[in-house]
């Protein structure tokens, strides 16, 4: 039956693929990159089967797909898979990240090569990645949580910049220091509970019937909040995020931004919120505080970069705030607004990277001041694609990022009821995070400024700079169409998730 | 029969013998305290057997005992004096503190 | 109904964009043909729908007339009276006569829409089209204007590089400008707001390869964007009050003094909302004080100039206020904001554009200064605001247009370039001298209509920001005469001072100056401020609601009409005066006036005050410094937790570790070998009789412990 299997088929195969990868002999090295394409391509492929069964088979609005059998009997924890229309975005954008990732590395392979090793860690990141989103059982989803910084250590430590070392470490450690925290309190939360269970769905049942004591939920929510926020990136726990993208490969710099980062704001939605509903409203000012921090400092940081990939990187920190911000106001709009950030977050950042790293090969220098302006001229087409992606970057309407922004503003103007007493402290905010839009305008236009117009210096005028080759268009077409589709129509994600988002917020009683 | 006599005297010709071995220095004559020693014990077979017969004991374990050990001492003999031979061929000395090979 | 269609207007330039973009370089003329084809179907749907929308609201006046005088005659027999809001009632009270309006009479409105996404609940965003006076009105300019410029543009940017991209931005910034107009929700409207916005980025940057353009089309985005932020924050304050977007469900809700829930209107809410809507006005309208990108984005060529000036950009801040002008009528507050804003715009730009030396600066500023004159008209009067839009973007267009013709011509911006140009340029100087003598107001061309409704709202008005915006507003009639004056002898009087020979411009640039000097000179006469114009005329086409039509009649004072028609003549007189020689640059008695010429050529200081108090503390300063703090704070602080870790874990290592637990090992094993090496080493003797003799001993002592045991 295809819905009992549907899920765990799709999550496994990655992982089969990788150890088929791992058997390619040495000698044969090449044929791994197909191989990744074929098992990407698969993975999208099922991932949508999923999605179209689950909308046009009326699955809907509520759990789908759900396999619940016992896994480790002795602490009680299942292999509990499911989806529904939160984890739908996210879970579909990761296969298709991923796949285009393994068509971009048919030609784009960083020091020191290595395909069959690479594109193996790559599709063991994709099942870590995939397998986040449709965990239902706390267990679980920490395993699969852990599978993913493996990895991703790799991929960073091994064909990353200079600095790779130090910037690998410091994503892995800082990442585990906060999953520490995070698995405590999911202990705890399995001992408070009424019933001896992992299962987020009942757990969060036993949080919306009001379960667990205050007291308890404001500790037990600053430990799930810790794990979460330091993947986030919240402010100030961010600093890991510059330096792991400055120095990763180009497809781990975009599969870090496009996935990696909306593990955490994923958490909260669907874990951190609706099992300590009242630990959240208690935090919920201080996360939006935060979020309105990490929009404008992000954007500060920004005007004060020199390297591109770093840039790229903060702006990340800055778009981040507005989907934390949203999920602070804790009202249907906000977590939507979160959801929709998430996802255009995902497709544009990813692709910004892509750009990043196709510049950083042509030119060798990830330095703005080095690449001195005139892209347009040497490369019109990538200066096309870079400029395009940067102004949907900052926000413009018709494009994706224009409105999980617009409407993380409109939720915090109005938060959830719970939350009037801070009434003024949002509203202040949303002036503020709508400030940060300029700033965040003004570090992109002068990031286009500086690198794509203006004359290009003579020595790349000489320099045989190759436009956008094929392998790169065929891996970003598919982004920058979705940039548009997402900017004109945003039902695409709206549809998904506006029932599901509205139903838990509407189960855990918050005023709106 | 009284077995004090016998006994007393191969304790004798055991302390001989045990001086022997521990206070000369030339080979062949810790090689004979050796045989001393060794006629000694065979001595206590002998004397322990023939109490056991005493007592009904028809096996004669002591006796036949005895006769096994005067053979393994003349084969013992053999050996030891080739070791002598050979250790005099290479050495020049059958002083027995010039084989001190095994020493740390 | 044509009205249905409407929604083909912005979407036709749409598609023409995307069609230009993928294929326009392989048209046999690159793309233009389309631009032109699309947006020549949107000026005759744009036709169709006004003369529906006008026809259907001039006949609904009649109706009204009709009902009126059938009262008359039979005064209170069962006519239901239809009060909307208070404010109309108040107005009515005031003229001491009840505007009575029967049921089911109304402004035309024609409104559709499709849900675009929900977002909570059943509250979500959507797509829809409002059609009306207003509307109709900005549809006529806005397609007219942009077809205009296209045209032109065939000429102007022929053999540029980027051609075709150009007119796929034409296309966009258009289909951007309707957009924004026929949006029936707040969130359309900022969505066509912010897409007007980056296309003026793309095309004021439009020559990137000089850093001046660039950073021209940079101040231009951020400072419109920062305008931009006073919009976002109105709109979701708007939301947040009413719980909608909707444009009709907005001003309904305000004439009936609630909010969502059926709660009480918040008025300071209100207040604050409108006040920020109208800082996006005042960013993309070029308000004081955010005027200055304004100037500066003449570094664009200068078709987009005056697409932008005339039409497709800086209206739409006026557009926004007269959209939502029920909502401003609710809050004394906002007006008087505006009307202040306004007063001081319309007069210090206007001074400005007397030092200027680039004629497309000269333009600009009189731009701004006539922006300001509608945004102060809208404080006291509706009609009085869009009309001048109106009249405005036909003459302003063509001065524009015009001066690109010169600047074709002459291969120079500066009218110390220029000079005697009356006779190699005639089609150029007559289009020209219609569009100066417009703007100067001069009866009976357009501009004159439009500004004398203006002074005579301000006048009717009263109080002090009436009497401010009357002051200042005859005022800046004169200065815009005399800086109008100025600026046509210094290009066309007078011997020729540049270089090469100048010559008129190619037929696509002639025909679209002859056009535009049309309107130009008689679009005035839609408006006439007499009463039998009023019932059919452009007051009663561009109706928002039956009420204020009804409450605001219309006037002409003469003495007003006649005292700013001598303002005027002053004006040029002066400049004749002054300038009747054509004088170069050394002699310009504009240049020698001490302090005053310079600080109006140093704007004010304006550009000095953004550059060092905002945008170099941020950029230099703060954004450094946050990026130091980032470095050498947060980041110091996690790699301190990591270095910390360290060394705590290198003196566990060292002390606990290495020199604990492991030193007992070690000990323990060196302990070991030292017996085995010094003691046990020993006992190796090698001597035979040692080892017999410990045997013995050893024997000897098991015997005794045998026999004690």
């Amino acid at each position: 039956m295809w819905e009992d299997w549907a899920i765990t088929v799709t999550v496994l195969l990655p992982l089969v693929g990788a150890a088929a990868i791992a058997l390619i002999p040495k000698a044969h090295e090449e044929t791994a990159k197909p191989v990744a394409l074929v098992v990407s391509a698969a993975g999208l492929a099922l991932s949508v089967a999923i999605m179209a069964t689950y909308y046009l088979g009326g699955l809907g609005p509520g759990l789908a797909f759900d396999q619940n059998v016992p896994w480790i009997t002795a602490i009680g924890a299942n292999y509990h898979v499911a989806i529904d229309g939160i984890s739908m975005p996210l879970f579909v954008l990761s296969y298709l990240l991923t796949f285009l990732c393994s068509i971009y590395v048919f030609d784009h392979i960083e020091e020191p090569g290595k395909p069959k090793a690479f594109l193996a860690l790559m599709l063991l990141l994709q099942t870590g990645m995939a397998g986040t989103f449709i965990a239902f059982d706390l267990i679980l989803f920490f395993v699969f949580w852990e599978l993913v910084l493996v990895p991703m250590y790799f991929m960073i430590g091994v064909w990353g910049g200079p600095r790779r070392e130090y910037a690998a470490v410091k994503f892995f450690l800082y990442t585990l220091f906060g999953s520490v925290f995070m698995l405590v309190a999911f202990l705890a939360v399995y001992f408070t509970a009424p019933e001896r269970t992992f299962d987020i769905v009942r757990l969060s049942e036993f949080g919306a019937a009001g379960a667990f004591s205050r007291a308890f939920q404001l500790i037990a929510f600053g430990g799930v909040a810790l794990g979460f926020a330091i993947k986030v990136p919240m402010w100030p726990f961010h600093t890991w995020l510059p330096d792991a993208h400055t120095e990763a490969p180009t497809v781990g710099s975009v599969l870090l931004a496009g996935i990696l980062l909306k593990m955490g704001t994923y958490g909260f939605v669907r874990i951190a919120i609706p099992i300590l509903p009242d630990g959240a409203l208690a935090y919920a000012p201080i996360i939006a505080v935060l979020a309105v921090i990490a929009i404008l400092y992000g954007a500060l940081c920004c005007l004060a970069q020199t390297d591109l990939k770093r840039l790229i990187a903060f702006s990340s920190v800055g778009h981040m705030g507005f989907v934390m911000l949203g999920i602070a106001a804790m009202t249907p709009a906000g977590i939507n607004a979160a959801i929709f950030g998430m996802v255009a977050h995902g497709v544009i950042t990813g692709m910004l990277f892509f750009v990043a790293g196709s510049v950083k090969e042509r030119y060798h220098t990830r330095a703005i001041a080095d690449i001195g302006g005139g892209m347009l001229q040497t490369m019109p087409r990538m200066g096309a694609i870079f400029t395009f992606v940067a102004i949907a970057s900052l926000g413009l309407p018709g494009l994706a990022g224009f409105w999980g922004e617009v409407l993380a503003l409109l939720a915090a103007f109005s938060p959830a009821e719970q939350l009037s007493a801070y009434l003024p402290l949002y509203r202040t905010l949303m002036v503020l995070a709508a400030v940060g839009t300029v700033l965040t305008a003004g570090y992109f236009l002068w990031m286009l400024q500086r690198v794509n117009m203006g004359a290009a210096p003579d020595r790349w005028k000489d320099a045989a700079l190759a436009d956008v080759s094929r392998v790169e268009l065929g891996a970003w077409i598919p982004l920058l169409v979705l940039i548009l589709a997402l900017g004109v129509l945003p039902f695409l994600i709206f549809g998904m998730t506006n029932q599901p988002v509205t139903d838990l917020l509407g189960q855990l009683r918050l005023g709106f | 029969m009284l077995a004090v006599y016998p006994l007393t005297f191969a304790a004798l010709l055991f302390s001989v013998g045990a001086y022997g071995v521990l206070a000369r220095r030339n080979a062949v004559l810790v090689l004979m305290s050796i045989e001393l020693m060794l006629a000694s014990v065979t001595v206590n077979l002998v004397v322990f057997g023939h109490l056991a017969a005493e007592r009904g004991d028809a096996a004669l374990t002591g006796q036949v005992f005895a006769l096994f050990v005067i053979a393994i001492g003349a084969a013992e003999v053999g050996v030891g004096l080739a070791i002598i031979l050979l250790l005099f061929r290479n050495r020049a000395s059958i002083n027995i503190d010039d084989a001190d090979l095994m020493k740390y | 109904m044509v009205s249905d269609y409407a929604w083909l207007i912005p979407a036709l330039p749409a598609l023409a964009a995307a069609i230009i973009a993928a294929f326009g370089k392989r048209m046999a003329r690159k793309g233009a043909e389309v631009g032109i084809a699309a947006v020549a179907l949107a000026l005759l749907l744009a036709l169709a729908i006004a003369v529906e929308v006008f026809s259907a609201n001039v006949a609904t006046v009649a109706e009204l007339e009709a009902a009126h005088e059938s009262e008359e005659h039979a005064a209170g027999q069962g006519v239901q009276v239809a009060m909307a809001g208070d404010r109309a009632a108040a107005l009515a009270a005031a003229d001491g006569e009840a505007i009575e309006i029967p049921e089911g009479l109304e402004a035309f409105v024609h409104e559709r829409g499709v849900t675009l996404a929900q977002f909570q609940g059943d509250e979500g965003f959507e797509a829809g089209i409002r059609i009306d006076g207003l509307v109709a009105m900005m549809f006529l300019l806005v397609t007219f204007v942009s077809l205009m410029v296209q045209i032109y543009s065939t000429g102007y940017m022929h053999g540029d590089a980027r051609y075709t991209y150009f007119f796929a931005l034409l296309s966009v910034f258009t289909a951007s400008m309707l957009l924004l107009v026929i949006a029936n929700n707040l969130m359309l409207t900022l969505v066509g707001w912010e897409l007007v916005g980056v296309c003026s980025y793309l095309l004021i940057g439009f020559w990137w390869e000089e850093k001046v353009n660039s950073d021209a089309a940079i101040k231009a985005f951020l400072t419109t964007k920062l305008g931009d932020v006073g919009l976002i924050v109105g709109v979701v304050t708007l939301w947040g009050m009413f719980r909608t977007f909707n444009i009709t469900e907005i001003i309904t809700m305000v004439g009936e003094g609630v909010q969502a829930g059926e709660a009480a209107l918040n008025q300071g809410m209100l207040t604050f909302a409108l006040l920020a809507l109208f800082l996006g006005a005042v960013g993309k309208s070029a308000q004081f004080p955010l005027h200055t990108w304004l100037p500066d984005a003449m570094a664009g060529p200068t078709p987009v100039s005056a697409l932008i000036h005339a039409a497709t950009m800086v209206t739409a801040g006026v557009f926004l206020i007269a959209r939502l002008y029920p909502l401003f009528q609710a809050s004394p507050t906002a007006m008087t904001v505006i009307a202040v804003i306004g007063a001081i715009t319309l007069f210090g730009a206007g001074l400005l554009a007397l030092v200027q030396d680039d004629v497309k600066r000269v333009l600009a500023y009189s731009t701004i200064s006539q922006l300001g004159y509608m945004v102060a008209a809208l404080a006291f009067s509706y009609t009085a605001g869009i009309f001048h839009l109106f009249t405005h973007g036909f003459f302003k267009a063509l001065l524009f247009l015009g001066s690109g013709s010169l600047i074709h011509g002459v291969h120079s911006n500066n009218m110390s370039d220029m000079g005697g140009l009356r006779k190699p340029m005639p089609v150029t100087f007559w289009t020209f001298l219609i569009g100066s003598l417009a703007l100067a107001a001069i009866p009976p061309l357009a501009g004159f209509w439009s500004k004398d409704e203006i002074l005579a709202g301000a006048l009717s008005a009263g109080g002090a920001t009436g009497t401010l915006v009357l002051v200042l507003g005859a005022l800046g009639g004169l200065v815009t005469a005399f800086y109008m004056t100025r600026a046509m002898f210094l290009i066309f009087a007078g011997e020729y001072r540049g270089h090469g020979h100048p010559h008129e411009s190619p037929a696509s640039m002639r025909w679209p100056l002859v056009a535009l000097a049309v309107p130009a000179a008689l679009i005035g006469f839609v408006n006439l401020p007499f009463d039998f114009a009023h019932a059919s005329g452009f007051s009663a086409w561009t109706m928002f609601s039956l009420e204020y039509f009804e409450s605001h009649a219309a006037q002409f004072v003469v003495p007003l009409a006649l005292a700013a028609s001598a303002a005027a003549v002053i004006g040029i007189g002066l400049g004749w005066r002054l300038y009747r020689t054509s004088p170069s640059l050394d002699e310009d008695p504009m240049l020698r006036m001490g302090a005053f010429t310079r600080t109006l050529q140093n704007k004010y200081y304006l550009d000095e005050l953004y550059h060092h108090g905002v945008v170099r503390p941020i950029r230099d300063g703060i954004a450094q410094g946050a990026y130091w703090l980032n470095d050498n704070v947060i980041d110091r602080i996690v790699y301190l937790a990591g270095a910390g870790a360290t060394s705590v874990g290198r003196f566990t290592y060292d002390y606990a570790d290495q020199r604990g637990i492991d030193a007992g090992v070690n000990g323990l094993a060196g302990g070991a070998n030292a017996f085995g090496r010094d003691v046990l080493r020993k006992m190796q003797s090698g001597n035979i009789q040692r080892y017999a003799g410990a045997m013995f001993v050893g024997v000897i002592v098991l015997a005794i412990a045998f026999a004690v045991a």
